[in-house]
């Protein structure tokens, strides 16, 4: 895809056509996080914006399960007209452009990083803010008309994903009998399905921007499909993503009551902790699976960090959170 | 063979490298990755000491669920439990399989992440 030049030629003739023509890149700048995607922060003549792009510029989706670049930017743009809190879509890469897939946003300002937003005090009123914030959210995504979104979106609701993760687990080979008890149990235990509306698909700190005052954007669209509202409510219950903060189910900031009364009050739904339960059991075998996945990575030579060496070491947190879960359900 | 130094003291000399050396020298993602390998580290050393009498006991707890022979491997009796519990053979209600596999991750998770929250909480329900 280029050389570095044309790379940087590129975005500057694109940040003058996005702003005014009187814009001047002045800087781009690699900001770390996700390894799937690059994102970069641009900035120059009192003009901020960020790109999301795919590695070098060429498309390949993290997972077959990753939506792509180009239909994140739509669904950003149809939550942004159903008032969920997202950055602005302001352009969307074109062959023309010559940068690869990818789309540019506005940027927003804040913290998505758990720990300081779990523990710092600056966020003390946004923790307290934030449960009843994400119930509404939350309701706001689930509203948003299905039709005329991409049609790359997957319908996966929950004995779908039970089933998909049971192929990629059995694919191991690897007896785990935590997992084959979880998967039984919510096979039998199984709720009725929903229709299905629009679901995030990986709501949770670490995705979600956060400033003093709560909740500012709802980033990271790329798991997003159509299944069951109670799917991102319990995923942001999932033990491993209330980051050592147990005591508070949603996140590691807040109860789970302030988080459906918000959410019920805007939708109209009556949902209970009884509605999260089973789901949050499948949230939490579903993260198991991802942290063999990602394991298998390491085993396989494709990835031969010392990151993905340990991380099949964290498989265990999710069996001693199935066994808790699975125990209360017992009790 | 000689075991001077021993494997867990060149792992904890190793780890003492990079806790006091390395990873004060390092920024960012490799000073992230600093700090993961270090926690392997600590994992591989408290695997070394506790994995021995922890598959003793996996094994007892085993034998006597599944009522197998002295002969069976841990391996071969933890594949036949995952395919009774696939059967429905054993399931959730079965007596002792619920304690067996607490203890048994219990055992796994003070080994693998022994400040992981969960650990914590299974630990005051026991």
């Amino acid at each position: 895809m280029g050389t570095q030049s044309d790379f940087e030629t590129g975005l500057s003739v694109l940040f003058t056509s996005i702003f005014d023509s009187d814009a001047k890149l002045e800087a781009h700048t690699r900001l770390s996080g996700g390894a799937s995607q690059e994102t970069w922060a641009l900035s120059g003549s009192g003009h901020d914006a960020i790109l999301r792009r795919a590695p070098g510029g060429t498309s390949a989706a993290r997972s077959s399960a990753a939506i792509g670049l180009p239909a994140e930017a739509a669904l950003i743009d149809a939550a942004s007209k159903a008032g969920v809190p997202v950055p602005k879509v302001l352009h969307v890469l074109n062959d023309a452009d010559g940068l690869g897939d990818g789309f540019i946003m506005s940027r927003v300002y804040g913290e998505t990083i758990a720990r300081p937003i779990l523990r710092n005090d600056e966020f003390s009123n946004a923790r307290a803010a934030l449960s009843a914030q994400c119930g509404q959210a939350l309701a706001a995504i689930h509203a948003i008309p299905t039709t005329g979104l991409p049609d790359t979106l997957q319908v996966s609701g929950g004995l779908e994903q039970i089933a998909q993760y049971e192929t990629i687990y059995r694919g191991f080979d690897v007896p785990r009998p935590v997992f084959e008890l979880a998967l039984q149990w919510l096979k039998a235990n199984a709720p009725d399905p929903l229709d299905p509306v629009l679901v995030h698909g990986d709501f949770r700190l670490g995705n979600l921007m956060v400033d003093e005052s709560g909740l500012v954007s709802v980033l990271d669209w790329e798991l997003a499909h159509f299944g069951d509202p109670r799917e991102d409510l319990a995923w942001v219950c999932v033990n491993s993503w209330r980051f050592g903060q147990s005591h508070n189910r949603v996140g590691g900031f807040g109860q789970l009551e302030d988080m459906l009364n918000a959410y019920n009050a805007a939708s109209g739904r009556a949902f209970t902790a009884k509605d999260v339960d089973w789901w949050e059991m499948l949230g939490t075998l579903k993260w198991g699976i991802m942290c063999m996945i990602m394991y298998e990575a390491f085993r396989s030579g494709a990835d031969p960090s010392v990151e993905r060496a340990a991380i099949g070491r964290r498989v265990s947190e999710t069996e001693i959170d199935l066994i808790n879960l699975l125990e209360a359900a017992h009790a | 063979m000689h075991d001077q130094p021993s494997v867990p003291e060149l792992l904890e000399a190793v780890k003492r490298f990079i806790d006091e050396t390395a990873a004060p020298n390092l920024k960012g993602h490799a000073a992230f990755h600093a700090r993961v390998a270090s926690n392997a580290l600590a994992t591989a050393l408290r695997d070394l000491d506790a994995r021995p009498a922890n598959e003793t006991s996996e094994a007892a707890r085993l034998r006597a669920l599944l009522n197998a022979s002295d002969t069976a491997s841990l391996e071969e009796m933890n594949r036949d439990l995952c395919e009774q519990i696939q059967s429905g053979e054993i399931t959730a209600e079965t007596s002792d399989l619920l304690a067996h596999l607490k203890a048994t991750t219990i055992a796994q998770v003070e080994v693998d992440q022994p400040r992981y929250s969960g650990l914590k909480t299974a630990l005051k329900t026991t």
